[in-house]
């Protein structure tokens, strides 16, 4: 069987975890993988839990159902951690990554008795150090990348520059502060 | 198909004669239907009593009263169907609905 | 050279009627195919090309005003899903009928009630009898290629018909996947110039089209009409051939996977044949012959070829994402049994209805239908007839 690596995205309408999920999909493609990112598909709607997918691989990728044992899971919002079973078929040899500002030993206990490796991130602080403005994205998508190692760190971040350079065509002067976000994610996501 | 000569397709024709969609390759083939076979009535044109008013030219249906140098002419009985409403409209009387063709 | 991207299914199509390039587009937008008339209108005004859009007030408008640009001569086509066409219910039985080759970009999606933006076929489906051809695609790559295949076959003027690509809505449609690109100008070549032999606007050769036609000639029309979708097989193959040729990708009716040796198989539609391929190879691993016939032309339906196929094969479930409600399985189940009957088949066959309304179909779920083929085929008895496949009991 192919070595196909899925993730599972927790955020809320608007927040941008549909983007974030179509961003790694994105970015790994430039890295030469095979890709897959997608929505939970229903009607969308501000601010109600939204579901996303990766799957990325280095063989094509054919199945079409939405993933139900992933390996790692990334929450963009703590808040959901109340109302959403966000380890629901989570693997233990997995990993779960959680955007809070909040010590790990206080998201522990919503993570029923989960027992695979935690991460948190908190990505408020480093959006705000680095862009002046909380965009989430950015370092949940480096804290993803530090933690599942689906591309190597190097490639990634050139390919998030050129990616950057393109987005921001009109605006240059973010491009700097949002490759600071992805580099000061590395650095604390070990 | 191009050439298909549309006036040798009747009701006879085999399946394969006829063109694809049923698309007609002419114009004005309405002309061919002689819809003035279905007339149980026949409005007959008196020309002594009329004054070329003209006002039964576009009331016709089935535009089955020529009009040439701004004056009507015999009705087009291989097309009028009888209705009659020329001479309703008639202000002089010069249209009379007979019975039969 | 092929172009290496990641698209999601809706953004290919768009691309692929870029490409095209055709003369006019009517649209009204609906849940999940909107995003190609939006791309498609992007393209325009950023100059990419020089389609005419034409904004309608509904699904109806929007199919007569591409069965009339049609009738007028020019290459047209539309996008649309679920109630939206049904809302064109009327306009698709007049294209087909009055031998229009114009394309619709189908996302399928279920039919209301409840009401659901999730996919099934129960749109498509709905539509088989009005005299379109429908292909269908597993992946985005599949929707891309049979796109840029549709006028090439629809416009040959042995078939002359209304073509239907269709796509998975949201699980093609806006999942975002590898894909591989043609250039703009393969493309080009590859579709070439619509030049129609009688068209509205020919003002040498004045013709009528749609006129009404009385009960001595109506059936002798039919009879072309469906000469039409049979000469349409021969074509689709050959135009499949040509596009190999550019883009080294093979299509025919079907695909086979695993199926020459295969004891127990799934015939299905769509993309949840990637699903089962899954499956597929899990059982193979170990030592399971399983197989899958995944069809990929539904109108024409490639009846003969389908029972060829699985002759060989102990028992057989034909896999349908949309329910007929004759209490008799699904659309899919019944064409193909009556395919197996005809060519005197004595394949044991089951119907099963899955995926209605979006409901999802895992690898799991195919272990699950190759086991009760093995079983089926060990006891001779069918008890799941028409089974709902991931219904809570």
């Amino acid at each position: 069987m192919n070595q196909t690596v899925e993730i599972r995205w927790h955020g809320r309408g608007g927040q941008g975890a549909k983007t974030a999920a179509l961003l790694l999909a994105d970015v790994a493609f430039k890295t030469g993988m095979y890709v897959q990112g997608f929505p939970e598909y229903g009607p969308e709607r501000m601010g109600a839990p939204i579901t996303a997918y990766n799957r990325i691989s280095n063989e094509e990728i054919r199945v079409h159902s939405n993933i139900y044992t992933p390996q790692y899971v990334a929450v963009v919002d703590e808040t959901l951690l109340e109302s959403v079973d966000v380890t629901a078929g989570l693997r233990e040899d997995g990993a779960i990554i959680i955007n809070t500002a909040r010590p790990k030993e206080e998201i522990l206990p919503h993570l029923k008795g989960y027992a695979g490796k935690v991460y948190t991130i908190d990505a408020r602080k480093i959006s705000m150090a680095t862009l002046g403005k909380y965009f989430p994205n950015s370092p949940m998508l480096a804290a993803v990348v530090a933690v599942t190692k689906v591309m190597d760190k190097e490639a990634f971040l050139r390919e998030m520059e050129l990616s950057y350079q393109h987005k921001f065509a009109k605006k240059p002067e973010v491009i700097q502060g949002n490759m600071e976000a992805l580099k000061m994610t590395f650095k604390e996501v070990q | 198909m191009g050439t298909t000569d549309i006036s040798k397709i009747t009701e006879k024709s085999p399946w394969q004669d006829i063109t694809p969609g049923n698309q007609i390759y002419a114009a004005g083939t309405s002309r061919e239907f002689k819809t003035g076979e279905w007339r149980t009535q026949t409005p007959v044109w008196d020309k002594e009593k009329c004054k070329q008013c003209l006002l039964c030219v576009p009331v016709c249906p089935d535009s089955s009263i020529p009009v040439k140098n701004c004056e009507r002419l015999e009705f087009d009985y291989d097309h009028c169907k009888g209705c009659g409403i020329c001479a309703k409209v008639c202000p002089f009387d010069s249209i009379n609905m007979k019975e039969g063709q | 050279m092929a172009i290496r991207e990641r698209f999601s299914g809706n953004e290919a199509v768009a691309l692929a009627i870029k490409q095209i390039n055709p003369d006019v587009m009517p649209a009204f937008p609906i849940t999940p195919s909107t995003e190609i008339p939006q791309y498609v209108a992007n393209y325009i005004a950023n100059g990419k090309m020089d389609t005419e859009f034409i904004p309608v007030e509904s699904e109806h408008s929007s199919m007569s005003a591409t069965v009339g640009a049609s009738a007028a001569g020019a290459r047209a086509l539309t996008a649309t899903s679920s109630c939206g066409m049904a809302l064109m219910w009327e306009e698709l039985y007049v294209a087909a009928s009055n031998r229009l080759p114009l394309a619709l970009a189908l996302v399928n999606r279920a039919l209301s009630g409840p009401i659901n933006i999730n996919c099934d076929h129960s749109d498509s489906m709905g539509a088989r009898d009005t005299g379109w051809l429908q292909i269908y695609a597993e992946s985005n790559q599949e929707a891309y290629d049979n796109m840029i295949q549709a006028f090439r076959i629809s416009e040959h003027k042995d078939v002359m018909l209304p073509i239907m690509i269709c796509q998975d809505g949201f699980i093609t449609s806006h999942a975002v996947m590898n894909i591989e690109l043609l250039e703009d100008n393969v493309v080009k070549d590859f579709v070439g110039e619509y030049e129609p032999e009688h068209y509205l606007l020919d003002s040498a050769q004045p013709i009528a089209i749609g006129p009404y036609a009385v009960s001595n000639y109506y059936m002798e029309t039919k009879m072309g009409q469906r000469t039409a979708m049979k000469n349409a097989k021969q074509v689709i193959l050959d135009v499949a051939k040509e596009f190999e040729a550019i883009s080294g990708r093979h299509y025919g009716f079907f695909e086979e996977y695993q199926l020459e040796d295969a004891e127990y198989a799934v015939l299905i539609i769509g993309s949840a044949a990637g699903t089962c391929k899954d499956a597929i190879d899990q059982l193979r691993a170990q030592g399971k012959k399983v197989g899958l016939l995944k069809l990929r032309v539904f109108r024409p339906f490639p009846a003969e070829e389908i029972a060829a196929a699985v002759a060989h094969v102990k028992a057989l479930a034909i896999m349908d994402r949309s329910d007929s409600f004759s209490g008799n399985g699904g659309p899919l189940g019944a064409e193909v049994s009556q395919a197996l009957y005809n060519a005197h088949s004595d394949v044991k066959t089951v119907n099963y209805i899955y995926g209605l309304g979006g409901r999802d179909i895992r690898v799991e779920d195919f272990e699950d239908i190759y086991s009760r083929l093995e079983r089926i085929a060990e006891t001779g008895e069918v008890t799941d007839q028409f089974d709902y496949i991931g219904l809570r009991k």
